[in-house]
């Protein structure tokens, strides 16, 4: 019998004193957060392999680790499509985004597109998209955080909810980009140690040989778990949501904003390659975290304990290191949230103070002072409103969320950006229109699609097919930036064009940096 | 002006590079994503007990992502990085 809801004191501890370090670095933090430099982008001062842990601490969410090994326990092979999907953009930021972004911008990744055209109607439509992916990514995150903790620690959902709001805020609030890029780098370690922990431990009753243990999965479920079920059973929906995870991760604003915090575009380079290393090695991790729970917990005695199979890595904790290492396993779940929310709460406050506040209220003139005071109210805004959202969301399904999300990213934030550091004739009026598209038809196709019409509205059929808009919105945002660029030229555009390939590969001290207003 | 032209020359070469990188990773992913999709009896096939193709293919893109990661970084600290230290110093 599992002892999961009831009070784990070493969960508690291990919990405790997570809180307490992460408030420490916080508090060290807060002293040298005193500049917008310092606040965005932690001074441009983190290393590369600080970075890339950074960047997997801000990647790999308790949706990830849970999520993705209750569904691989759940539906063996399936879920190993979702662990594939969610590393594949990686070599995409890497080749076409990593390093001309971190060269072109400053703080956000509206920056770059809007480094050569006009800044008003891009900020704005840019601000548009990245808060769109942050709210959704966000209310995922806290009604995810809040059923998590209700389910490990037995805490009630609404003090779950208030507990990572306010602790999260704490950090990016006192201690900026410094601040959560500590509490990202400590969470990623410990979530690589206690995910390879795990899965050495499970691996220990196999002779520390997977394929005995897949073995022993298909003698006990079949052969059919080692191949695809009916998870996947429309070609068209695997792709649609292949194509927004792939090209969703390069257009992520939290996750682009990191960029930045690295002195140069080699930097850039380096912290892509130990992300990628560090988030592939997680998602093989959890073919081993998901078949070992299949096998060594069960599939009925995790769906007794959450139909989603949410759990199943927690009680496998539970079954080879009994309540001492259970406990472990669920700090760290906790410590994973917390890192992620702070990162997406940054990139949200990012977008209201620098895009919104700076460059379209006060047209690019606002000290410095200015800037980190507005910075710092949007945090505490977006704290606010993302307690209220978890709240509000109780109790509904939201795992479509991150899909929408990661769509949104792929169809508003991605074209936009890639087009404005690689095509001359991108003009201002196609970023614009092209970001408010992607946006438009994602949360359309979303709302006319099975996932909400079927499952939520409980109606016969859904007008639009797709379970992810991602196949639909991503060509037609790239086809309206194209054929908006063609019937209305921008010269002034066009001629700004230089100014990117001249900055593109060797960037430039931005305290000399002239901007276009 | 000839260091513009040597600019360009290494603007369109790294683009290239990164478009053909893309290009690649995104026909291995959909690829798999199709052969789930369309050849379910094919993946579900053992090569060995406790191994099926779709397990082996699947862990294959992510090493795959490793790989073709690995060819651009050789690409741009060996060949990148040299010929746009060799532009900037001429200026």
């Amino acid at each position: 019998m599992s002892s999961l809801g009831e009070p784990n004191l070493i969960a508690i501890a291990g919990f405790l004193i997570f809180i307490a370090l992460s408030l420490g670095i916080t508090y060290v933090a807060a002293k040298r957060t005193h500049s917008a430099d310092q606040f965005y982008a932690a001074g441009s001062s983190i290393t590369g392999l600080q970075n890339g842990l950074a960047l997997a601490g801000d990647y790999m969410s308790a949706a990830s680790f849970l999520g993705i090994a209750g569904l691989v326990a759940l539906s063996g092979f399936d879920g190993l499509i979702y662990s594939i999907g969610f590393l594949v953009g990686w070599p995409v930021v890497m080749f076409l985004i990593a390093e001309p972004l971190r060269n072109l911008g400053k703080y956000t990744f509206s920056d770059v597109v809007a480094f050569r055209l006009r800044q008003t109607p891009v900020r704005v439509a840019a601000a548009c998209g990245s808060l769109a992916v942050v709210g959704f990514y966000l209310i995922a995150q806290m009604v995810g955080a809040g059923n998590l903790i209700r389910l490990l620690f037995g805490m009630p959902y609404e003090l779950a909810v208030t507990i990572v709001g306010t602790v999260m805020l704490a950090y990016v609030l006192f201690g900026g980009m410094v601040a959560t890029t500590w509490v990202q780098i400590v969470k990623a370690v410990l979530l690589l140690m206690g995910a390879f922990l795990l899965a050495m431990m499970a691996l220990a009753r196999f002779d520390f040989n997977p394929l005995a243990l897949f073995r022993a999965a298909t003698d006990r479920y079949g052969e059919a778990v080692l191949g695809p079920g009916q998870l996947v059973s429309d070609p068209l929906d695997s792709m649609s949501l292949g194509l927004a995870l792939m090209l969703g991760t390069a257009g992520l604003p939290h996750i682009l904003m990191r960029f930045y915090t690295v002195p140069d575009a080699k930097t850039a380079r380096t912290s892509v390659i130990y992300a990628t290393g560090f988030i592939g090695f997680f998602y093989l991790l959890t073919f081993i975290l998901g078949f070992g729970a299949m096998v060594i917990v069960g599939q009925p005695e995790i769906r007794a304990i959450d139909a989603g199979g949410n759990m199943a890595a927690p009680l496998l904790a539970e079954a080879v290191g009994g309540q001492a290492f259970l406990g472990f396993i669920t700090a760290v779940a906790f410590a994973t949230i917390l890192a992620v929310v702070a990162g997406l709460t940054l990139a949200g406050a990012a977008a209201l103070s620098h895009d919104l506040w700076v460059h379209v209220v006060r047209k690019g003139r606002a000290l410095e002072a200015e800037e980190l005071k507005v910075a710092r109210a949007s945090t505490v805004l977006l704290g606010v409103m993302a307690i209220g959202l978890g709240m509000a969301f109780k109790g509904q399904n939201v795992a479509y969320m991150v899909g929408l999300a990661f769509a949104i990213a792929a169809s508003a934030n991605f074209p936009a950006l890639l087009l404005s550091m690689f095509w001359r004739g991108f003009t201002t009026r196609a970023a614009q229109t092209s970001m408010l598209t992607g946006t438009i038809a994602s949360l359309g196709l979303i709302y006319l699609s099975p996932t909400i019409q079927i499952d939520m509205l409980k109606n016969a059929s859904a007008p639009f097919p797709l379970r992810n808009p991602g196949l639909v919105a991503i060509p037609l945002s790239f086809a309206v930036a194209i054929v908006v660029s063609l019937i209305w030229p921008e010269p002034d555009a066009a001629a700004g064009f230089d100014a990117v390939e001249a900055r593109i590969h060797v960037g430039v001290d931005h305290s000399k940096a002239p901007a276009r207003h | 002006m000839h260091n513009v032209d040597d600019m360009r020359v290494l603007d369109s070469a790294r683009w290239r590079i990164a478009i053909s990188l893309t290009a690649a990773m995104m026909v291995l992913y959909f690829g798999f994503i199709l052969l789930v999709a369309y050849n379910k009896p094919l993946l579900t096939r053992l090569i060995v007990p406790g191994l099926s193709v779709g397990v082996l293919l699947g862990a294959l893109v992510i090493v795959a992502a490793w790989v073709l990661i690995w060819i651009y970084v050789r690409w741009a600290n060996r060949h990148y990085d040299a010929a746009l230290a060799a532009i900037v110093e001429r200026r």
